[in-house]
């Protein structure tokens, strides 16, 4: 029975490791398939649209409101310390290099993730990904290039949306701490510099790559119907989700070491 | 001509295909007849090169296609036009669009991918008119109907792939269906490979039929060969067919007699 036991765990470790091999590959095939031709320029447009403007209400809203949380927080404690004039320095730090990214890359990720997985898993569960391989397309320049190359151009561009509505916004809420505008547009200025702005853009850039490799992979091999399609979806969202908390915790050392700080 | 030999597949443990050979001549029709199950559609998979097989050849006009490149396998497809199970239309996609597909992927001139579209739904019996209509506006029958002008359509393949192109059908719309496949059979004269469990469709259809259990070959042979055959398996899978048309005989000398006319 030990044996047995043994064998089940080993063959668990060894279906785990494959997968992770296939999706290591498959990500390799997603950046790959983003610079070479041909390249579905209708697609590429629709998916920029998709990921870009149809992300930018809510993360114009989430942004918003999670930096005047953030002020809240900070404000109250620099003015127990009587430092309330460096709020616009903390909201720099905090919003343009971990936040602002992170939260915008969940919101999107949770957007995306759900909508590409139910897509791509519809058309595998119709038959319609083998036809477009019988017909001679590839599936990966047609379905997967679009939305790598639409969400490399939209996840820094809402980040950068993101991150100045989190730093306005916490202005707005420094004036309820008798932060002065003034006080608080000089941390902000002092402390936006290129070394803080690389850090926040940078992360974009693989929270890109790792939202739609999870989102296409699990779509692509989805089985198992109409069920197979949504619990693919469910854990599309999941995945992403934690693994942009998880890309941020690797981006954010490696850049802190490359920088040296 | 399309040629399997001793192909073998394997999904993880179910041995699905187990030394398939056939042959298909160039300009025949070749019906792969069996219960479900049996490994027909996996074939028509392997051919197009969906999957590969786990041994064994598969040779189009004398190359072995699971021997070359994803590039070359690629051009071989363009070859050949499949029609899906389910029609597999692309559903974000108009009715033109779809049948039009391989045309705007070889950035045709828009005019004539009209024309030629519109032509394609005429030469299916569909109103050309419905070129601008979602494949879920149409019945199942005139979305397999429109599957099939996208496989016309589709480059003008030498070879022509039906996966059950009337499963879940109405009969009327079914016997459509199988007309229009006898139809564009007698008129291109493409090599054509269905895929089928209906066993009258395969004694309309075929020059050849290929009949499959478990993923064995059973027999091979025309239609009056399988007619004739007298193997367990054959007998028990013909056996609702051959008792049907046996009605039907009778039926016809019976109304005949009963209608006044003399024996």
């Amino acid at each position: 029975m030990a044996v047995e036991a043994l064998a089940a765990v080993g063959d668990r470790l060894r279906r785990l490791l494959e997968t992770v091999q296939d999706v290591t590959l498959f990500c390799v095939q997603v950046v790959r398939s983003a610079f070479l031709p041909p390249y579905y320029k209708h697609e590429i447009v629709e998916q920029i649209h998709f990921a870009l403007v149809g992300s930018l209400f809510i993360v114009m809203f989430s942004s918003l409101v999670a930096g005047q949380a953030l002020a809240i927080q900070l404000a109250r404690e620099l003015a127990r310390t009587g430092a309330k004039s460096e709020l616009g320095h903390f909201m720099v730090i905090s919003v343009v290099r971990a936040l602002g990214p992170v939260l915008v890359g969940i919101v999107v990720a949770s957007r995306m993730s759900a909508g590409v997985t139910a897509e791509l898993g519809a058309m595998r569960s119709s038959d319609q990904i083998d036809a477009l391989v019988a017909f001679g397309t590839d599936p990966m320049k047609r379905l997967v290039a679009p939305r790598m190359i639409s969400l490399w151009i939209a996840l820094p561009v809402l980040t950068v949306i993101g991150d100045a509505l989190g730093v306005i916004g916490g202005g707005f809420i420094g004036v309820g701490y008798h932060v002065t505008l003034q006080s608080y547009y000089n941390g902000v200025a002092k402390y936006l510099t290129p070394s803080n702005l690389l850090v926040g853009m940078i992360k974009p850039v693989f929270f890109a790559v790792l939202i739609t490799t999870v989102a296409t992979w699990k779509g692509l091999t989805s089985a198992g119907g109409a069920k197979g399609v949504g619990v693919a979806t469910t854990e599309s969202v999941v995945i992403s989700s934690v693994g942009i908390l998880v890309t941020d915790f690797i981006c954010t050392k490696m850049i802190f070491r490359i920088l040296n700080w | 001509m399309i040629e399997f030999r001793d192909v073998a597949f394997w999904i993880e443990d179910h041995h699905i295909l187990k030394g398939v050979s056939f042959t298909v001549p160039k300009g025949k029709t070749q019906v792969i007849l069996g219960p479900s199950g049996s490994g027909k559609s996996t074939i028509l998979r392997l051919l197009i090169g969906l999957w590969k097989p786990t041994s064994g050849s598969i040779r189009v006009d004398g190359e072995d296609i699971t021997e070359i490149s994803s590039e070359r396998l690629r051009e071989i497809r363009k070859r050949m036009g499949l029609v899906f199970q389910q029609g597999a239309l692309f559903d974000s996609m108009t009715v033109g669009e779809n049948i039009g597909y391989t045309m705007l992927e070889d950035k045709t001139d828009e005019d004539e991918i009209e024309r030629k579209v519109r032509i394609s739904l005429e030469q299916v019996g569909l109103d050309p008119d419905l070129i601008d209509r979602m494949p879920d506006e149409l019945s199942g029958g005139m979305q397999r109907r429109v599957a099939i002008a996208r496989a016309l359509a589709s480059r003008d393949p030498d070879i022509l792939l039906y996966d059950e192109p009337t499963t879940g059908l109405d009969p009327q719309s079914a016997e459509r269906i199988t007309d229009l496949v006898m139809n564009l059979r007698d008129r291109t004269g493409k090599t054509s490979v269905m895929v089928t469990h209906d066993i009258a469709d395969a004694f309309k259809v075929g020059d050849r039929i290929t009949v499959l259990d478990q993923g064995i070959v059973v027999f091979e042979g025309t239609p009056v060969e399988l007619a004739a055959a007298q193997s367990p398996f054959i007998n028990e899978f013909l056996a609702p067919f051959r008792k049907a048309v046996a009605r039907a005989s009778r039926g016809i000398v019976g109304g005949s007699l009963s209608a006044g006319g003399s024996a």
